[in-house]
């Protein structure tokens, strides 16, 4: 396999973008197809390099840029891990995409070149191997999400991006500190390097890496919305547009991907005494604090884009408190989790917008306090004539099964990953235990929620004006769900790759004599 | 000259912070500036600081007499980025004082 295929996913979307944007706001229809034929490509290039990451057990696919050795070069890293990633996003991007062909586009003029280039962040970030063009593709990302959490303007918006903005400045700044103190100590940025020169480290030089690596870490957590430093998510994905807050889904999950990866390459098993599973305490017990506000925020949502967005945070506990637990089995469960969570709770971000009736000009869905008078009113009523129009239907539907994947019942594929992830994780101390149980408990409070602001939805008010759902959205919608239901009946190949990336990852020696073959290697 | 720069770059990290966390958005906006010039010259520093040495490999082989030239480009990455998301704040900050009237960060000021 031609490892140059490596930065396909980062360039196909740059290109679109840069002729999206010389284009201008004219050529729509152009425009669109180009985005479309952009993230087929994408869904192609991920599936090739997928194929090709799991051709061995131990395969990684090294990409330098200019051909310069790894040492000094810029490499481009494919294992199965960002392979996964990539499919997820790009099958996330092509998803969402008719969703956003109606009205959802023409809030703005940049919407799909800002999306393209969301996805060169998104890609750039899954395959770079070092330190700082993870901060650059972080940075594009970020760009991108800055625009699109403002498309469609309008007061509250506006006041979720600032908060937005200011929080990921700030973030980016400690970024750049741990990243400055890390190069200081060891002189380089790779990160297959630095797993390799960690393990030699001793004294003030192992300290500053392990406060550069804290503050790397911190990053990555405030991107994830951990607590405490995660109270700008709920704000900020209701505010936005259903596609982007869908698309944004994976944002988190990309921050929960980053100290996953360097947690396992920088501080695995083979870091030495000092260093080995530096911080995974913390992790684990931001993951439960994070888990069991998220449960909370749930029951208290008001708004229906406040539920969808508080179970990001659910989603975001849970997998930290997974992967801080340091062993295979249960990391597998957590991609599988991972998985669906983004699938199902974009499929849900985007119901929210569909349940919303149009004449509410900011876009909010408010849920009613309970009232037991009201009961009262509906026993009257119970004999009344029902008539369901098809959209309502299928809107209904797809709201229950949305239900069920991200409260993780079954028959739906949510099952099977919550299954997956909790089976290994009994046996890892009290810490895992609580993360068992909170994570049911967080199940049942999703199925509260969800029963309740469906209940209100489709049953109490029978008089509901639902806003005329333009076939795209739907079409999207459907394809995430039905991506999800694919998953539940076809589970023995997804699964086994998972496996297999869970075995990878936590094996970093394979990843590290890639690129290290690559820097001391021959040159073709 | 390390106790100098050290000086500097904690004065101008603790005044950004101090501002960030004021509740106008032209302080947060001034905080965040501050900040981010002493991120750059924290990187700038950190490939050791060195009067009048070259920073790019001539004919002499010795790497000690040379500064460090990665840390300049990373700084250079740094203040570009840097600068064009602070200048997209800026047109958020703009946007957001049209739209609530006021230049509080929550869009609200407690006087009416």
């Amino acid at each position: 396999m031609n490892g140059a295929l490596a930065i396909a996913p980062i360039l196909i979307p740059l290109i679109v973008a840069a002729i999206q944007v010389s284009l201008g706001i004219r050529f729509r229809r152009l425009r669109t197809s180009l985005s479309f034929l952009s993230c087929l490509a994408l869904v192609a290039v991920a599936a090739m390099l997928m194929m090709s990451a799991s051709s061995g057990e131990g395969t990684t696919l090294v990409y330098n840029l200019g051909d310069w050795p790894a040492r000094f070069a810029i490499v481009l890293v494919v294992d199965r891990l960002s392979a996964l990633m990539l499919l997820l996003t790009a099958v996330l991007a092509l998803a969402v995409m008719p969703y956003a062909l109606g009205r959802w586009q023409r809030m703005g003029p940049h919407f799909q070149p800002l999306v393209q280039l969301l996805l060169v962040g998104y890609n750039g970030a899954f395959l770079t191997g070092d330190l700082f063009n993870l901060f650059v593709f972080f940075e594009v990302l970020l760009a991108a999400s800055y625009g699109l959490a403002l498309h469609g303007s309008g007061a509250r918006r506006v006041g979720a991006g600032l908060h937005y903005i200011a929080i990921n400045l700030t973030a980016s700044m400690l970024f750049l500190i741990g990243v400055g103190l890390i190069f200081g100590v060891t002189g380089t940025l790779n990160m297959a390097v630095l797993a390799h020169l960690i393990p030699g480290l001793t004294g003030t030089p192992r300290a500053l890496m392990h406060a550069g690596a804290a503050l790397l870490g911190l990053t990555f957590l405030i991107k994830a919305a951990v607590w405490p430093v995660g109270f700008w998510l709920p704000r900020t994905y209701s505010a936005a547009i259903p596609p982007v807050a869908a698309l944004f889904a994976a944002m988190t999950k990309l921050g929960i991907y980053v100290i996953l990866r360097l947690s396992l390459l920088l501080f695995g098993v083979d870091a030495g005494a000092a260093s080995a599973h530096f911080g995974s305490d913390w992790l684990l017990w931001l993951g439960i604090i994070t888990l069991a506000v998220g449960s909370i925020g749930m029951l208290g949502a008001r708004e229906l884009g406040k539920l969808a967005a508080y179970c990001v945070l659910v989603s975001s506990g849970t997998l930290l408190g997974a992967v801080a637990l340091h062993s295979p089995g249960v990391t597998a469960g957590a991609l599988a989790y991972l998985v669906i969570s983004v699938l199902g709770i974009a499929a849900f971000f985007l119901l929210v917008g569909l349940v919303v009736p149009r004449e509410v000009p900011e876009g909010t869905a408010q849920l009613e306090p309970y009232d037991p008078a009201v009961d009262a009113l509906f026993a009257a009523e119970d004999e009344r004539r029902v008539t369901s129009p098809s959209p309502v239907v299928i809107l209904a539907v797809c709201f229950l099964a949305c239900g069920l994947l991200l409260a993780g019942l079954p028959p739906l594929s949510g099952f099977l990953a919550k299954f997956a992830l909790l089976a290994p994780m009994l046996g890892h101390g009290t810490g895992a235990t609580l993360l068992f149980a909170l994570t049911i408990a967080a199940g049942l409070c999703t199925m509260i929620a969800m029963a309740r602001a469906g209940i209100q939805i489709f049953w109490a008010d029978s008089d509901r004006e639902f806003p005329r759902v333009e076939p795209g959205e739907t079409v999207s919608v459907v394809s995430l769900l039905g991506i999800c239901l694919v998953l539940t009946l076809v589970v023995a190949a997804p699964w086994n790759y998972l496996s297999a990336t869970a075995r990878q990852i936590h094996a970093p020696e394979h990843y590290i004599q890639a690129v290290m073959g690559q820097a001391t290697g021959t040159r073709p | 000259m390390e106790a100098v720069l050290a000086i500097a770059i904690g004065a101008l990290a603790g005044s950004g912070v101090w501002l960030l966390l004021r509740p106008r958005t032209f302080q947060v906006i001034i905080g965040l500036t501050l900040i981010s010039y002493a991120v750059n010259l924290f990187i700038f520093s950190i490939g050791g600081l060195r009067v009048g040495a070259d920073p790019v490999l001539g004919a002499a082989t010795d790497p000690s007499r040379y500064s460090d030239p990665l840390p300049q480009a990373l700084v250079l990455t740094a203040i570009v980025i840097g600068f064009a998301t602070t200048a997209l704040f800026l047109v958020v900050l703009l946007t957001s004082r049209g739209l609530a009237g006021n230049d509080h960060v929550d869009g609200e000021d407690g006087t009416p």
